[in-house]
């Protein structure tokens, strides 16, 4: 009880207020190319304001040995497009977007304690909630079949026992995080290399609208900003600043995840790592990750053994029932595997003619049994 | 002096009949050709006035006029030559008959050399009812392939004047049914034993031959696609005489028939490079001539690396392979030539060709997009089966074997085949790949637990009612194949299994 107090009273001395007019100045320093978190940081503790960015003299832009003389004329010369900033500052909220700025009663407690935080956040929907738990899964966008039910899986999990999911919603395990924890009703969070107003990849369309609603999209890029490369290393910071606990599903061994974990250890956070095969290029980077003391992840209720949640046994294990499956079925079932298998390994394997074994796949589908990755090639559905 | 012979032109694939009309009469000396003519046609005045002194006939010094009718229409080729001689040489002796034709280009020597499109020629004749052609003597055999009508070979027009002169010596060629009926020749260098294993696109090869389905192989690199797609003739059932006039029709316009094969005997098949034009593919010229997909008609056209096709390519393929015939339109007018080939088609699943071996294909999603967007819905709809070739483990002991015969397939083929001709028999079709609607319901009824099974397919697959059509016509194909009576409930799982390519590929990723 007494730690809660004073942590309000501690949120309550930090508690930092804003003028409309100073929140605007905030917005158009966003939008200018060239100034990121850190940079904007040293300038308004230089300038003390925002407002007073705006009125400093150009020479003296360019002379600061943190911006540089390029970032310093791009600032003066982005005092001429005030008016347009201005329009578009008056029309964020119409786009349900918000604009927080660090030490605001809101801002994510998490996020003010790493290295760069960030001056400006651009909000579509909620934030994390500060006191409920919050996980990162990231992982390859060219996952494979296992890889994206992992996390599919590990992302109903963790939304069920009510753990905050956080990802960047690309192609792949990200998708997949989002997904399962939407499945599952939880509350899931993305954060984009791209302005919150952008569904960015445009096949993430439905965690998208999905995310709108029921969780947050966050972005330190304003409106209408482009998914630019540099923007995502940048980024992944913000999802393992998020984070409690960042796992890594499926990495190559050059991988943006790597850089998420990488960051994650610099904040502080934890990190785990879902093993794989020696010879799996999509396993390299989380191999390597465990061997540099990475946690490893073996059996997905290890995760919530790190949040000090007992599993409920709801979702362990769904029963198979095995015993209303037809012989044919049962032989094709016992041939499948995690690694996707051609139909015609499976009749080989199986040793049934064409018709009966696609017919025993069908029917495996349909009961949830097998699932269908690519074209003619089948696993075993998890769990 | 007016005398008139007749000849044959061609058109599309058709011959037409010309009659050439010669006049000597008094005047300056020359000689004229009438009857919009193309430029080859035009210099035929030359060759025939030389051929003619070289063989013997001296030209009066008069004026020779020569008319092909009809006028209005555009004549071309070389073909005219012999029967402009023969119109000439007809007055000034008066010693050929009116209802023989004549077809063939003269040399400077006198010498009769082959002309293509002899059989559409020779077949107009006989519609003509003229009794006795005369043909270059390298064209005999073929023309030979049309009943009814007597062919004359000649060499040179001196040889001509001679059989003009005591017509009792004229000795010609009439069809045999024996060389009409000759089986097709076997091909040794390729047969299905050499694959080893892949026992899907065994059988998906059947099925495409047997129903005449279009068929789409899909997979890495290397692990036989193009293989099979070769192999694909060696199980064709052996073209019928009504089918090899219609091939050796498209055949001989574009010259490529052979003495030895006057009548083409083995199913065509046809491989254009995926960097084919438009005009390649369907056909075209100023004269148009029949391009790839015609000379692919009742055969095989083999598209390699679909992907790669310029998709402009593709899409004038979609006509051919819904109506089994094109139309090109020209300056002077659109023709129409057969084009009933089975397309059979190969490519990759992405760029580097290894997807969806995530481990090893490293293409983003949207480059396997962008890759598999080159083909265009449309020409998928018109593939009835789609299957997907595995990169297989070499190190099986199975799979060193020999596979199954090219001759042991073709039997399971022909016996299908046979099926579908009793079936079809008063229906106007021959195969299953080309029922309609009215023909699907009544000849693939479904029990009610196939029905229920259907149901199920067309929903997981997110199938069209034309989807559904194309599952039933390939089931009834497999159920062929397997000498049952009924589909069952096994055809119509292979049978998704050979539809589901479409909703994978080119669905939502």
């Amino acid at each position: 009880m007494t730690g809660e107090r004073t942590q309000e009273e501690r949120q309550e001395e930090r508690k930092r207020e804003y003028s409309r007019r100073e929140r605007f100045f905030a917005y158009w320093l966003s939008r200018i190319e060239g100034v990121g978190a850190k940079r904007a940081g040293k300038l308004y503790e230089y300038a003390g304001s925002f407002e007073a960015i705006y009125h400093m003299d150009e020479t003296k832009l360019t002379a600061l040995s943190f911006l540089g003389e390029k970032t310093g004329r791009a600032i003066a010369a982005a005092r001429g497009q005030l008016e347009q900033r201005r329009v578009e500052f008056e029309g964020l909220d119409r786009l349900g977007i918000s604009l927080l700025l660090a030490g605001e009663a809101a801002y994510p407690r998490r996020l003010e304690n790493i290295y760069d935080m960030p001056v400006w956040l651009f909000v579509k929907g909620r934030l994390p909630a500060g006191d409920r738990p919050c996980a990162a899964v990231v992982g390859a966008r060219s996952c494979s079949p296992y890889g994206r039910q992992e996390a599919e899986y590990i992302g109903r999990l963790l939304a069920e026992h009510g753990v905050q999911v956080i990802s960047g919603m690309a192609l792949g395990v990200d998708q997949a995080a989002h997904r399962g924890a939407l499945a599952a009703g939880g509350d899931t969070f993305a954060v984009l290399g791209c302005g919150p107003d952008l569904c960015y990849p445009r096949a993430s369309r439905d965690i998208y609208e999905a995310l709108s609603g029921r969780g947050g999209i966050l972005s330190e890029y304003g409106p209408g900003e482009p998914p630019l490369a540099p923007h995502f290393p940048v980024r992944n910071r913000l999802i393992s600043g998020l984070s409690d606990l960042v796992i890594v599903v499926e990495a190559r061994k050059k991988s943006g995840s790597l850089i998420t974990a990488d960051l994650a250890l610099e904040q502080g956070r934890e990190v785990c790592a879902l093993p794989g095969r020696r010879i799996d290029p999509l396993s390299a980077g989380c191999n390597r990750l465990i061997r540099q003391g990475a946690a490893i992840v073996t059996e997905p209720e290890d995760i919530l053994d790190f949040f000090h949640i007992k599993c409920k046994n709801s979702i362990k294990s769904k029963e198979k029932s095995g015993n209303t499956l037809a012989k044919t079925e049962k032989m094709v079932y016992s041939c499948l595997d995690s690694q996707p298998r051609h139909t015609e390994e499976l009749m080989a394997r199986s040793g049934l003619g064409a018709g009966e074994c696609l017919l025993a796949l069908h029917q495996l589908e349909l009961r949830g049994l097998a699932l269908q990755p690519a074209n003619q090639y089948y696993v075993r559905k998890l769990e | 002096m007016f005398f008139k012979v007749n000849s044959f032109g061609v058109r599309g694939v058709e011959g037409f009949p010309v009659s050439v009309e010669a006049d000597v009469s008094e005047g300056l000396p020359s000689f004229i050709l009438v009857g919009y003519l193309a430029g080859e046609v035009k210099e035929a005045q030359e060759r025939v006035r030389t051929a003619m002194k070289n063989a013997g006939f001296r030209l009066p010094p008069r004026r020779i006029t020569v008319n092909l009718a009809p006028a209005g229409v555009r004549k071309e080729g070389t073909g005219f030559d012999l029967a402009i001689a023969a119109a000439v040489l007809g007055c000034l002796t008066k010693k050929a008959e009116k209802d023989w034709a004549y077809i063939g280009e003269l040399g400077l020597d006198g010498s009769v050399r082959p002309v293509p499109g002899i059989l559409p020629r020779v077949y107009a004749a006989r519609e003509a009812g003229v009794c006795r052609v005369f043909l270059p003597s390298e064209n005999t055999a073929e023309g030979t392939a049309v009943e009814g009508v007597e062919i004359v070979g000649v060499a040179d027009l001196a040889q001509l004047a001679d059989l003009l002169a005591q017509p009792q010596r004229i000795r010609g060629a009439f069809f045999s049914p024996q060389q009409a009926s000759l089986e097709p020749l076997p091909d040794p260098e390729v047969d299905f034993d050499e694959l080893a294993g892949l026992p899907t696109v065994r059988r998906a090869c059947e099925a495409a031959a047997a129903g005449r389905h279009n068929l789409l192989l899909i997979g890495p690199a290397g692990t036989g696609k193009t293989m099979a797609a070769r192999r694909l003739p060696t199980i064709l059932p052996p073209l019928d005489l009504e089918e090899r006039l219609q091939v050796s029709g498209v055949y001989s316009i574009c010259g490529l028939l052979t003495q030895k094969e006057p009548l083409i005997r083995s199913r065509p098949f046809r491989s254009p490079h995926h960097g084919t034009t438009p005009q390649a593919m369907a056909g075209g010229g100023k004269g148009p001539k029949p391009g790839e997909v015609s000379l692919a008609t009742q055969g095989i056209l083999f598209l390699d690396e679909l992907a790669e096709f310029h998709p402009q390519v593709l899409d004038l393929l979609r006509e051919p392979m819904e109506e089994g015939s094109i139309t090109v339109s020209r300056m002077n007018g659109a023709l129409v030539f057969p084009a009933d080939a089975l397309v059979v088609a190969a490519m990759n699943p992405c760029k580097c060709g290894f997807y969806p071996d995530m481990a090893r294909c490293r293409c983003t999603p949207a480059q396997i997009r962008r890759y598999l967007s080159r083909v265009s819905g449309p020409f998928l709809d018109r593939i009835d089966i789609g299957v997907e070739v595995p990169r297989q483990d070499l190190t099986q002991e199975s799979l060193r074997e020999k596979g199954e015969s090219s001759a042991v397939m073709r039997g399971r083929v022909e016996r299908a085949v046979r099926r579908q001709r009793e079936r079809f028999a008063k229906t106007g079709i021959s195969c299953n790949g080309r029922m309609g609607r009215r023909q699907i319901e009544e000849f693939c009824a479904l029990g009610a637990k196939e029905e229920e099974l259907l149901d199920a397919i067309c929903q997981n697959q997110n199938l069209s009612l034309r989807g559904r059509m194309k599952l039933l016509k390939v089931s009834r194909t497999l159920a062929d194949l397997d000498e049952a009576e009924a589909i069952g409930r096994e055809q119509l799982a292979e049978a998704a299994a050979f539809r589901s390519f479409e909703a994978r590929y080119w669905g939502q990723m």
